[in-house]
């Protein structure tokens, strides 16, 4: 069986603003990338951001900074 | 041909608008299902989009805005979303079929409908407008912009009739979107409903309907959302509330670059040019036999469309001269808005409508003028 590691996943109200928070990691280099929500997670939009554990803080802070809205945070193993 | 019909849509579009609709064409999946990139590039396109026309129509945040195949369906949106048996609503002489079917299928079913009239120029009797509010009046749908006459409608009045009586305030932007400045939010506009492919200069097939915070519409469709699928009814959120079934990005991806476009342009400066050419075609038509001209003598107030008439000639007939032996395309006919005809008197004739873009030359507009002089000179005559 594949062996799962830990990962840390962001999840949004809506599409919108999952892609607005894609923009502006994208523009501003921050780690991770948009996958569909895992099934132990359960959100209002069907893509989530998965990043390593450790860059989680570092994606909300730049977030909080630029005043972009997320659901939650989860960390799950994938 | 010398393309005098942008009110009925734009014939020319930006290189901007080609180039990104070959591009999606090329790479995009469907917006919003799943997380590859070929659908992840087309919600790239959706949501820059969606950002763009919130920045235009000075919306709260892009998700107020909902994408809809053209103006009719967001206009069928809001009105069947908004209003059912026992309702009032409020609408006006000036307004197209796509405000006025929807509101007479309405009727059929016990909705109250009051029609505000206009005078002999097309200017809506605003003081009417506030002596028609019932107890039961939920809203005032009405036009930015007749499609007929260019006559602006002054929104300031009626927002200040709708805000008074805590009415909606539904605004049909056909006419007017990339044309003139539109501000939702100071304008008190709860639903403003835009077609993409005239003032905006995008394709066919795009359109969209900005919806204020904390109103709701019933949507029209319902179906695939990308989002909360076990879900029995359709999401709550906008947008996907208002969109059902897999977006049009290609003809968004479209819209996006027109709108880039117009930003670098600037809608003002593309307004002042069309109006400039408007200026010199009715300065070009003076004194022409058998005239009428339909519409407020105040250019100011007017978007950039002259609708005429010469003597009792058929506005078909007229319009088909011009284009067999100057290559001229206008529109005649009823243009879909009945009630401003009755209006204006020329429910049998129609009119015969010349709608200027910003890419027209003088020369052009010239041309048109004088095919028109020659015509009248011609059939007055006889």
């Amino acid at each position: 069986m594949r062996q799962r590691k830990e990962t840390w996943i962001l999840t949004f109200a809506g599409t919108t603003q999952a892609m607005q928070m894609e923009q502006y990691a994208r523009a501003h280099g921050l780690p991770g990338r948009m996958i569909p929500v895992p099934r132990e997670i359960t959100a209002g939009c069907g893509l989530s951001w998965k990043a390593a554990p450790e860059e989680g803080k570092e994606i909300l802070a730049a977030l909080q900074t630029a005043g972009l809205a997320y659901e939650a945070e989860y960390r799950v193993l994938l | 041909m010398i393309y005098l019909d942008s009110a009925a849509t734009s014939l020319w579009h930006p290189k901007e608008a080609e180039e990104r609709m070959i591009q999606a064409l090329r790479g995009c999946g469907n917006a919003g299902r799943g997380a590859h990139d070929a659908t992840l590039d087309a919600g790239r396109i959706v949501f820059e989009t969606r950002m763009r026309l919130a920045e235009l129509f000075h919306a709260e945040s892009p998700e107020r805005i909902a994408f809809t195949c053209n103006d009719t369906e967001a206009l069928n949106t809001a009105i069947f979303g908004l209003f059912g048996p026992g309702d009032h609503v409020i609408t006006t002489v000036c307004e197209h079929n796509s405000v006025l079917r929807p509101l007479y299928a309405l009727e059929k079913q016990g909705l109250e409908l009051s029609v505000i009239p206009a005078d002999v120029s097309g200017r809506i009797d605003y003081d009417q407008m506030e002596a028609a509010v019932r107890k039961n009046t939920k809203a005032f749908v009405v036009t930015h912009a007749s499609n007929l006459t260019g006559n602006i409608t002054d929104l300031a009045r009626v927002c200040e009739i709708a805000e008074h009586h805590s009415l909606l305030l539904i605004v049909d932007a056909a006419q007017t979107a990339g044309i003139l400045p539109i501000n939702v939010q100071k304008s008190g506009i709860d639903v403003l409903c835009f077609s993409g492919h005239k003032g905006l200069l995008g394709p066919q097939g795009t359109g969209g309907i900005y919806v204020r915070p904390e109103l709701s519409i019933r949507p029209l469709k319902m179906g695939g959302s990308g989002i909360r699928s076990y879900e029995k009814e359709q999401p709550a959120a906008m947008p996907e509330h208002l969109e059902a079934g897999t977006l049009n990005v290609h003809g968004i991806a479209g819209l996006l670059g027109a709108l880039e476009y117009l930003e670098k342009t600037g809608i003002e400066m593309i307004y002042k040019r069309e109006r400039e050419l408007m200026h010199l075609f009715l300065e070009e038509i003076q004194g022409i036999p058998g005239l009428t001209l339909y519409g407020t003598d105040d250019l100011q107030q007017r978007v950039p469309t002259a609708a005429l008439n010469i003597g009792s000639c058929d506005s078909g007939y007229v319009s088909d001269w011009l284009y067999e032996n100057y290559g001229i395309a206008v529109r005649s006919g009823v243009h879909c808005a009945p009630l401003m005809h009755e209006a204006l008197g020329t429910r049998e004739q129609g009119a015969v409508r010349f709608s200027f873009s910003h890419v027209l030359t003088e020369e052009e507009v010239r041309i048109a003028a004088q095919a028109l002089r020659e015509f009248a000179e011609e059939e007055m005559q006889q």
